[in-house]
């Protein structure tokens, strides 16, 4: 049902149970918010969102009171703007004000809010808070300083990510935000996901930059330093230059990684295709001789951490291999290294990566052989961003430039791997031709694409019927395992992805992305898919001549030694 | 201690959210305190991440997380100690024991714990160490009081 109302003297429709900010926003009225997120309920904790209801005079806050006939809503009337003006005041007392240092300078909703409500002098003025600063984590980085205790990391965690690792404590002023009995990062159940990060209004949590060790090696002639870019990040970094969301610019971004000095480029969806030879092999080898299933993924670090915490039981479960990253780490230190005579140790290996949890992976001591780490440092897409303007290159400038080989090529299955659904569909092509010697007629599969965050499908390979299932966001990972777990529900294989729809929208990405940004970077994906011919990993030609000339066949010797892993159970705080 | 935390639980067989404080409230009152184990398990229990546990109950300033010292000391903040001085008796053993409100000391011997009216007004301000009241307390008292009980050891 609906029915009008007057905001700023103007009718607009209301429909019964929406809240004041709904109804605003469908007629593009804006009122700032602060600890508002999108499809999750009100908190109405901030009341930024402040409104008059000029029916009574009272001011209620946009976000969570309910749409009445006959209100008349006023949402930038003096009192309104005061009060707002106040709570950034308020939040700003005890604020540490060093923007100038803050990662987040420029791309900040304090500073936005603050701007827009013209605050020009320190009115109110409290203690400034001096509170720990936690860089105990391989990922993230927590400054409870610059925290306005807006909960929305809280809440991003505890409902989207399933892993509550982090609640308000104390009360009143002495309120904070961290891990249960004060415990820094490394020693609680994060998973590293950087979804906190991703909905943080101020510089309160990002990534850990290797920035300073990174420029010495880049500037270290006994080094030679490569680089490898996630399947998504080609789709996603024009947005940290302002371009449209979608676009693919990975050729401009080879030539930009070349000017900033990385000697060798390459491409991590060659290390998915990589994935794909071992994972799919090692999905027939389960299903031919009765081994444990359901097999699941194991190329999100994010869901590694996150089954070793609260499914232990279930780490028989996942897949052995690494994930793309470390394959292709792997093999750029051995096989290429080789081929170009280089010393494994004289390789400085980084890696892009739309995620902060990839950090965490790196330094697993399970990716370290022989003294050799497969990958020296990860940077985020928010981090290639800063690279590329640090030195100063214009990426509107540049002429485009192709990927290194051995190791350049890679076929459109290893591209889709950095949307939800992609690993899964990419393995299918190659499982099925496993099986069969033979082809799919078709390759797509309709029901494992798209943003919803549990996706099923069943598919015919000869006489067997293969049940798979695709989910992202790991409160959703934890509902279906729970089925599996009591037999509600039956699968061959299940592809994880920690963040909500997968790497395109990982914990590294950009902040402050526009609306739709992340269909668009999927779109751009499949698109991608669409468009290439080469679209299955067993079909690469640098993928079977590595096979031919140095790995032998997946799962044997050597692709065990170099592209396969364990996992344990984690004793941290749950 | 374990034993301790299942018949605390024990007497709530339905193990339902509703019972959380309740639950904190008896295994203080068993251990002193509420350690990382017995939050753990609690959570376990409830089916509750030990974050939200340790939230709500840092949210009331009865919980505490660290053993009772041998002498545990509890200043009485109400209205009438608050007016002859309680802020600065506090403090004055605060630094006096190097640790806060909520906290125990290394060597185990004292605790601290700040408490709403303990009904002593006429005694204001006053402190009571294990049960037993201190009156009329002031700053220079403070460390003879203290230094007794050290003495003792
Ligand atoms: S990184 Fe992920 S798991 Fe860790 S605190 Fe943030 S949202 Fe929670
Ligand atoms: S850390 Fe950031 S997201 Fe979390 S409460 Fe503080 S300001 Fe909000
Ligand atoms: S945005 Fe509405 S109360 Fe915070």
């Amino acid at each position: 049902m609906s029915f009008l109302i007057k905001v700023n003297n103007k009718e607009i429709e209301a429909r019964n149970g929406e809240t004041i900010l709904d109804a605003m926003e469908r007629q593009g009225i804006q009122v700032p918010t602060l600890c508002h997120l999108k499809d999750m309920l009100p908190s109405g904790s901030c009341r930024m969102c402040v409104v008059e209801n000029a029916k009574n005079n009272r001011l209620v806050t946009a976000c969570s009171t309910p749409v009445e006939e006959g209100m008349e809503i006023q949402t930038h009337s003096s009192g309104v703007i005061e009060s707002r003006k106040t709570i950034v005041e308020l939040l700003l007392s005890n604020h540490p004000d060093d923007c100038l240092y803050c990662v987040r300078n420029k791309n900040c909703e304090l500073q936005d809010l603050s701007e827009e409500l013209q605050i020009r002098e320190r009115r109110i003025k409290g203690v400034k808070n001096n509170i720990h600063l936690d860089r105990s984590g391989t990922s993230l980085v927590r400054d409870p300083d610059k925290c306005i205790l807006c909960g929305r990391c809280v809440r991003v965690c505890e409902e989207v990510m399933g892993v509550a690792c982090i609640d308000f404590i104390n009360r009143g002023s002495q309120s904070i935000i961290g891990p249960p009995f004060d415990r820094t990062l490394n020693t609680s159940s994060c998973v590293n996901c950087g979804q906190c990060i991703m909905v943080c209004p101020t510089g309160a949590l990002s990534e850990k930059s290797h920035f300073p060790e990174l420029i010495s090696m880049l500037n270290n002639p006994e080094k030679t330093v490569v680089v490898q870019y996630a399947p998504s990040i080609s789709v996603s970094l024009a947005e940290e230059f302002n371009m449209p969301a979608g676009g693919d610019i990975s050729s401009i971004m080879n030539a930009a990684l070349r000017k900033i000095g990385f000697q060798y480029v390459f491409d991590t969806s060659f290390g998915a295709d990589l994935t794909i030879m071992e994972e799919a092999a090692e999905l027939v080898n389960r299903i031919e001789n009765g081994d444990t299933l359901p097999m699941i993924t194991s190329c999100c670090p994010g869901w590694v951490k996150f089954a070793e915490q609260f499914y232990p039981d279930m780490l028989p479960n996942l897949s052995s291999c690494k994930s793309p990253q470390q394959m292709m780490g792997a093999v750029i230190k051995s096989y290429w290294a080789e081929q170009l005579n280089k010393n494994p140790e004289d390789i400085y290996s980084v890696a892009i990566m739309p995620c902060t949890a990839k950090k965490f992976e790196a330094q697993r001591e399970e990716m370290t052989s022989r003294g050799i780490t497969d990958v020296d440092a990860v940077l985020t897409t928010r981090e290639l961003g800063q690279l590329i303007r640090m030195y100063g290159i214009d990426i509107n400038n540049i002429s485009p430039e192709a990927t290194d080989s051995p190791l350049g090529f890679r076929s459109s299955a290893g591209k889709i791997f950095g949307a939800s659904g992609g690993v899964m569909e990419a393995a299918i092509r190659t499982a099925y031709n496993m099986i069969t010697g033979e082809e799919l007629l078709k390759f797509k599969v309709e029901e494992l694409r798209g943003l919803d965050g549990c996706k099923e499908a069943q598919l015919k390979v000869d006489d067997l019927t293969i049940n798979v299932a695709v989910v992202n966001g790991l409160a959703n990972a934890r509902k279906l395992l729970d089925k599996v777990n009591n037999g509600e529900k039956e699968y061959h294989f299940i592809e994880v992805m920690a963040c909500p729809g997968g790497c395109i929208n990982g914990g590294g990405q950009h902040i402050g992305a526009a609306e739709g940004a992340v269909e668009a970077r999927m779109k751009a994906l499949y698109d991608i898919d669409d468009k290439e011919t080469v679209k299955t990993s067993h079909k690469n030609p640098e993928v079977i001549k590595l096979y031919k000339g140095f790995l032998g066949k997946p799962l044997e010797h050597t692709s065990h030694e170099l592209l396969h892993t364990h996992y344990y159970k984690r004793d941290v705080i749950l | 201690m374990e034993k301790n935390i299942e018949a605390v639980l024990n007497k709530y067989p339905e193990g339902s959210v509703d019972n959380l404080i309740p639950i904190l409230q008896d295994i203080q009152e068993v251990d002193g305190f509420l350690s990382e184990e017995s939050v753990v398990k609690v959570g376990e229990y409830l089916n509750m991440p030990a974050s939200k546990i340790y939230g709500v109950a840092t949210f009331y300033n009865q919980f505490r997380f660290t053993p009772l010292g041998k002498y545990h000391i509890q200043v009485c903040c109400g209205t009438a100690c608050h007016v002859l001085g309680s802020a600065t008796v506090l403090e004055e053993i605060e630094k006096n024991l190097g640790v806060k409100s909520g906290q125990t000391a290394k060597d185990g011997i004292f605790s601290l714990e700040v408490v709403a009216c303990i009904g002593a007004c006429g005694l204001a301000p006053v402190i009571s160490i294990n049960g037993n009241f201190h009156a009329k307390v002031t700053s220079e008292s403070i460390k003879e009081i203290l230094d007794n009980y050290r003495n003792k050891e």
